[in-house]
């Protein structure tokens, strides 16, 4: 009975953004910030299910910030399937990882930072995957061609750097972004234990900043090669995860993030289950030769209230706080479906730096934020 | 007198005896029936049903989501069916997906995968007692049908509507489960179930399920085209109407695993 299927959605949104302090930097817009998002997902299906196809561009219009006015395509990929081999080609997004806070082993993307400083949102990678499947697990191997640049904000954005940023980067290999990635992936279960291996060798995702007479920096994208493990326990109401990475850029340095995520489920009968998560942070990269990352020794904690109705209403609050200098940043997130084609997202992000350098620039940066997306 | 306390003894015991050799009887009886309606589904392999969740609150606003839901036939003892859940619609959860490798008393394992992050993720499932995707359904009734998950005592067989049923106490034998019994309705005709009343922890009837409309598929197997979920404390219900069944469908165990969510 079944046919070839397409399945078309497309999305519009509009976000308003409301910074509660004044800026901190030269040239900064104050206040409010409103965007326009324009997005399709179509997904054509062979009629044997070998082949599929996905295509999902991205329009992102910014009222006062040009850095967050872009298109990206998100997806653009075909995969076909024969027997326990798929090869997917094209531009995909591609997740690994367990963790709610940071997915340290989450490499093949780069991350759409303008769009959310979460590290959640990507840019499309091009990229061509093989993969087998069997009862041994499922191992994939990767080539990405081509290699994705970090988006920032413009001098007049809010959540920037203190620096301005030159528009030309810097590759460490080969000079430019055609160098090409390698990585190799192995996912298997093991009864109540899902674990990933990975080796990656190619450009980090993540600039080292070179500052330039004047002020200005540079971002170079330099060579990393790391080999990782993720793993999760999930035991009746308790998941205990890891996150471990072994990287090498400038210095050789180890990355982790390892927690639990318990949740108490269906609260008196009410529907409404309530998780909490607790993470820990590592990284212990030296920041004056690698890229930077703020994570070096922090604690997430979090929570998770899913009210199981008909909206899918949904709550997320959390914070990380650095064990060394107590700067800390937090947000609040809420959604819900109204009727059946519009979501409403609301969010709040603070940032409390109490004296740590890096979490400085975002000092003034608390920012409120609606969005209401309409299906059709 | 003397007499009269060795008859007493006698026949109380023999009383006991009675009364127990009925429980069992009842449970075997019981067990007979659901295991002889497990029995017509044997062998069914894999299947993909299309179907429309409609969901009504006590003041009647309704919404409605789209799935399909893929199958494949438990294949060892102390396993249930696997099965994977892809939504359609609402638009803003379409592509969401949930796989669940079902056990009959232990904790199924099930992922969970979240088409905006494109990311897999294992979730625990000891939530048997919650709804199923804001429904009326809690997890543990999408599986209410394997057989083993129950103590089963055949109660009385009567005329309703029109139709002869078997009518069982089902007592759940799993941990964490929301009931404290169900009376599970069995046609004599198809050995098909027609109807579930569920009763909560406190004895109190909490909901019905009602399967209509069977219609035969692949000369044996029946597959129910209507089911309504009403819960009688909120007043909301949940309909499940099937498009259509698709039987022979090419499903290994390979497609009922995490990385086969990615790519539906």
């Amino acid at each position: 009975m079944v046919d070839a299927s397409i399945r078309t959605t497309h999305s519009i949104a509009i976000e308003q953004r409301f910074f509660i302090d004044d800026p901190q930097w030269p040239s900064q817009f104050n206040s409010t910030q409103i965007s326009g998002v324009l997005s399709s997902d179509i997904t054509y299906r062979s009629r044997d299910r070998k082949m599929r196809t996905e295509f999902t561009p991205y329009l992102r219009l910014d009222e006062r910030d040009a850095g967050r006015s872009y298109f990206d395509i998100r997806e653009a990929s075909v995969s076909y399937r024969l027997k326990d081999w798929e090869i997917l080609g094209g531009i995909s997004q591609i997740f690994w990882g367990v963790n709610e806070s940071r997915n340290p082993v989450d490499i093949i993307n780069q991350f759409d930072t303008v769009e959310d400083i979460d590290e959640e949102e990507k840019l499309g990678q091009p990229l061509i995957r093989v993969s087998h499947r069997s009862h041994w697990g499922t191992i994939e191997a990767y080539y990405l061609p081509y290699f994705r640049e970090r988006r920032f904000a413009s001098q007049e954005g809010r959540l920037r750097f203190p620096f301005e940023i030159n528009e030309s980067a810097r590759f460490e290999r080969n000079g430019d972004n055609t160098a090409g990635d390698i990585a190799l992936r192995y996912s298997k279960r093991f009864g109540d234990f899902d674990l990933g291996l990975h080796a990656f060798q190619g450009t980090s995702r993540n600039p080292f900043f070179l500052f330039e007479q004047g002020g200005t920096a540079t971002p170079v994208y330099q060579a990393l090669r790391q080999a990782g493990l993720d793993v999760q326990y999930t035991k009746g109401p308790w998941l205990l995860k890891a996150e471990i990475v072994s990287a090498e850029i400038t210095s050789h340095f180890w990355s982790i993030v390892s927690g639990f995520e318990y949740t108490f489920f269906n609260i008196k009968q009410s529907n409404i289950d309530i998780g909490l998560i607790g993470e820990y942070l590592f990284d212990n990269r030296d920041q004056m030769v690698d890229p930077i990352n703020i994570f070096d020794d922090d604690f997430f904690l979090g929570t998770r209230i899913t009210l199981n109705d008909v909206q899918d209403t949904e709550f997320l609050a959390g914070i990380i706080v650095d064990d060394n200098t107590g700067g800390t940043q937090g947000s609040v997130e809420f959604q819900r479906r109204i009727g059946n084609r519009i979501l409403l997202e609301l969010e709040a992000r603070f940032f409390d730096d109490s004296g740590d350098a890096l979490l400085s620039a975002f000092e003034t940066d608390d920012v409120l934020q609606a969005r209401v997306t309409f299906y059709f | 007198m003397k007499n009269l306390f060795i008859t007493t003894i006698v026949s109380s015991f023999l009383l006991f005896t009675a009364i127990v050799a009925n429980a069992d009887e009842a449970l075997e009886k019981g067990f007979f029936i659901a295991e002889r309606s497990d029995k017509t589904d044997r062998g069914f392999g894999s299947q993909r049903a299309f179907l429309t969740m409609t969901l009504t609150t006590r003041s009647g606003q309704s919404t409605t989501r789209e799935m399909q839901i893929d199958t494949l036939e438990k294949f060892e003892e102390g396993s249930g069916d696997w099965s994977i859940t892809q939504f359609f619609s609402p638009p803003d959860v379409e592509g969401t997906a949930l796989l669940s490798q079902a056990k009959i008393l232990e904790s199924d394992n099930q992922w969970l995968f979240l088409p905006g992050l494109n990311r897999v993720k294992r979730i625990s499932s000891s939530n048997k007692s919650g709804p199923f995707v804001g429904s009326e359904f809690a997890f543990e009734d999408l599986t209410a049908n394997e057989l083993g998950k129950y103590d089963y005592r055949y109660i009385e067989t009567k005329m309703i509507d029109g139709m002869e049923m078997d009518i069982l106490e089902c007592t759940p034998r799993y941990e964490r489960s929301g009931y404290s019994r169900l009376l599970c309705y069995f046609d004599t005709d198809i050995y098909q179930s027609r109807k579930i009343e569920f009763f909560d922890r406190g004895g109190q009837k909490l909901k019905t399920l009602t399967l209509e409309n069977y219609n035969q598929y692949e000369d044996k197997y029946w597959r129910a085209s209507f089911q309504r979920m009403v819960n009688h404390l909120t007043g909301k219900s949940t309909v499940l109407a099937f498009e259509n069944y698709e039987f022979g469908v090419e499903l290994s165990r390979l497609d009922f695993e995490p990385e086969a969510l990615e790519r539906l």
